[in-house]
């Protein structure tokens, strides 16, 4: 007879669980970055960011009418695990739109998942400009392409006392790092600057002094560096323990958190080129809301400098949000179609998508703004 | 010039932590003839003891390596007694995959208990380098180079000149031997595995304060290990150091002057080499295999 019971009991509570989704269900939005391995940093922040656009969506109201859930995965630093990562997120959460992945690396190891099961992706960091010319029709890119990056920087070139005259790069070795030498190359030679040496460094290596050294007597004035923040933090520190005459300018939008609290040798300035600065809301296109973002930010107990990346998942959520709500629908087809609709108003600024990539099959591409740094003795001041 | 010396200074300094940690594995392979899988996660748990101390229980720094060696002695003894003891070592298979285990097990724990951002460890040393000329070095790293030098010159008279290394020596070359003229071998096991231990762990932290530590650390530390000892010759404690220096030597050089690029290939380009030509390693004896 107990056996029976327990078989009854078992029976309705699988029947409970196969029963369709109920209007309470929550809207699901598919999360993937780095959230252990070497650019762990970003990841962390860039999901913290998107937890906060959560809550506040949420607090709200919710999106259609339902509670919003985040399905967050890591995809550990590694194209490969993003690839399952994305998998994952389509098949067994059935999520029917993703944010991520972070780095150019990942984001394109994931692209091809993208359109096999058709679920949009919204790409809030990677900066490869083949994401948006590889014709995916899936993707809708928040964060600026190293293209956009460099000719923002143009405009800072004459922020730089004494002049930028030559420049090296040393780049993470990935699409990312890569991509992005290229880019400022272009610029920097039709602003008549003379390119020296170019150097790259694995994505895991923590040791950068032989390529440092190597940089030494270039002659040039300016190291363009380009990583994650973990690199960034040990090129600079090892930069300054060898003496590297060039100042360092890094891309990409990370920030080197750890040197405010370790700072390098005093008087040791490097400028960083980011897609939103902390310390510095006032200067945003919408600084109410870039100003309330910081302060739910600081409420939450997050770390302080993670704001310059941690904006990008609040604002890659709020542009998935103001697709599904004006979608009216949590399917991937409508989702992707109002993704090219949305006007957002974000902390970076404002949020719509143009078309870029071969005819019938292009992606979506946002135009963000840049703002140049300076750090100095762990001190940041707009630059 | 100034470069050549600058890329010498910084091999040296490099070359010396991986000495310590081929040697650490090399013991380890010499006397037990287990391969060490875990050997890169012993280096990680070194570098976040050191973390631990100094930056959450405000140990001063170099309290914090002696806790971390330790630790780690502590932590490898147990590995050995626990998983080890009562296995039969010349099961290679077996013995591997309980070490590849551990491997899995430790890194998760450090994921679990630490997070997977890097963390830095504060050292008491100035932030300028020392430069002489046009080449500088900055303290912290010259603090390494010199206690792992240290490290070395004392694991050379410990094996060379006391009873223990003559005990470690004689099991090392005919165990049978050894145990008939009265070495407790059993014991000689947990000690060498708990000294090798200590080794990664000290390498750890020395190295976590000139970079970040990290969960995923080890993954490097071990294939540079291997590689290491590989190059030296399995088992041999001078082909280790001697492998170490000479692994820093072609990174930074293939580095500098080739291409920075392919750092990490010119190391396990050279191992190639070396193992169609001196299939034992440079500094090991031939030994019949089977």
């Amino acid at each position: 007879m107990a056996i029976s019971k327990r078989y009854l009991t078992s029976l309705l509570v699988g029947t409970l669980a196969a029963t369709p989704a109920l209007a309470a269900d929550p809207v699901k939005i598919g999360v993937s970055q780095p959230l252990t391995g070497a650019v762990a940093a970003s990841g962390n922040y860039v999901t913290n960011g998107a937890r906060l656009a959560a809550a506040e969506i949420n607090e709200n109201g919710g999106l259609l009418g339902r509670q919003l859930e985040l399905i967050i995965e890591d995809n550990k630093s590694n194209p490969r695990e993003a690839v399952n990562a994305a998998e994952k997120l389509i098949l067994r959460d059935k999520v029917p739109v993703i944010m991520g992945a972070w780095s150019s690396t990942y984001t394109l190891a994931t692209m091809p998942k993208l359109e096999e099961y058709g679920v949009p992706m919204v790409v809030e960091t990677s900066s490869s400009s083949k994401i948006t010319t590889a014709g995916n029709p899936w993707i809708f890119r928040i964060a600026p392409t190293s293209a956009m990056e460099a000719q923002a920087f143009a405009k800072n070139l004459s922020s730089f006392n004494p002049p930028i005259k030559k420049v090296d790069f040393l780049s993470v070795n990935n699409d990312w790092g890569l991509g992005a030498s290229q880019e400022f190359e272009k610029m920097f030679k039709a602003n008549g600057i003379e390119i020296g040496q170019k150097e790259t460094v694995a994505p895991d290596t923590v040791d950068l002094s032989a390529q440092l050294s190597a940089l030494k007597d270039t002659g040039s004035d300016t190291l363009i560096m380009t990583s994650g923040v973990e690199q960034l933090t040990l090129g600079i520190r090892q930069a300054a323990e060898q003496q590297l005459p060039q100042r360092i300018v890094t891309t990409g939008g990370s920030f080197p958190e750890p040197l405010l609290e370790s700072p390098g040798p005093k008087g040791y300035t490097s400028s960083h080129l980011l897609f939103f600065s902390p310390w510095t809301p006032e200067s945003a296109v919408h600084p109410e809301i870039a100003g309330a973002f910081v302060d739910a930010w600081n409420e939450a107990g997050y770390s302080f400098p993670g704001l310059s990346e941690g904006f990008r998942g609040y604002d890659g959520i709020m542009t998935i949000a103001a697709a599904i709500e004006d979608a009216g629908s949590t399917e991937s087809e409508a989702i992707r179609a109002a993704l090219w609709n949305v006007q957002v108003e974000g902390v970076n600024g404002d949020i719509s998508f143009f078309k870029q990539g071969p005819a019938g099959k292009e992606s979506g591409q946002n135009e963000p703004n840049v703002y140049v740094v300076q750090l100095k003795d762990g001190k940041v001041s707009a630059q | 010039m100034a470069e050549i010396l600058q890329h010498v200074v910084n091999a040296m300094v490099l070359g010396s932590t991986y000495a310590l940690l081929g040697i650490g594995l090399t013991i380890i392979f010499g006397i037990m003839r287990v391969v060490n899988f875990a050997h890169g996660e012993l280096y990680t748990l070194g570098a976040y003891v050191a973390y631990g101390m100094v930056a959450l229980l405000k140990l001063d720094f170099f309290s914090s390596i002696l806790v971390a060696a330790l630790v780690g002695m502590l932590i490898g003894a147990l590995i050995e007694y626990v998983f080890l003891r009562r296995k039969d070592l010349k099961n290679i298979d077996e013995v591997m995959l309980i070490m590849i285990g551990i491997m899995i097990v430790m890194q998760n724990l450090e994921l679990m208990v630490w997070g997977g951002v890097a963390k830095i460890i504060p050292t008491p040393f100035s932030q300028d380098p020392i430069a002489v000329a046009s080449v500088s070095i900055s303290p912290t790293r010259l603090f390494v180079f010199s206690v792992a030098a240290v490290l070395l010159f004392v694991f050379y008279l410990g094996i060379e000149r006391t009873r223990f290394g003559l005990a470690i020596r004689a099991t090392f070359q005919d165990q049978d031997a050894a145990r008939i003229v009265g070495v407790n071998v059993k014991r000689i096991y947990t000690l060498t595995f708990a000294l090798g231990s200590a080794m990664a762990a000290v390498a750890g932290a020395l190295l976590a304060p000139v970079f970040v530590a990290t969960p995923l650390m080890g993954d490097l530390a071990s294939l540079k290990a291997f590689a290491i000892v590989i190059l030296g010759g399995l088992g041999s404690l001078g082909g280790a150091a001697m492998g170490g220096f000479l692994l820093a030597f072609i990174e930074e050089f293939g580095a500098g002057y080739i291409s920075s690029a392919y750092r990490d290939a010119f190391g396990f380009l050279v191992i190639i080499i070396v193992m169609l030509f001196r299939p034992q390693g440079l500094f090991a004896a031939k030994e019949r295999v089977g």
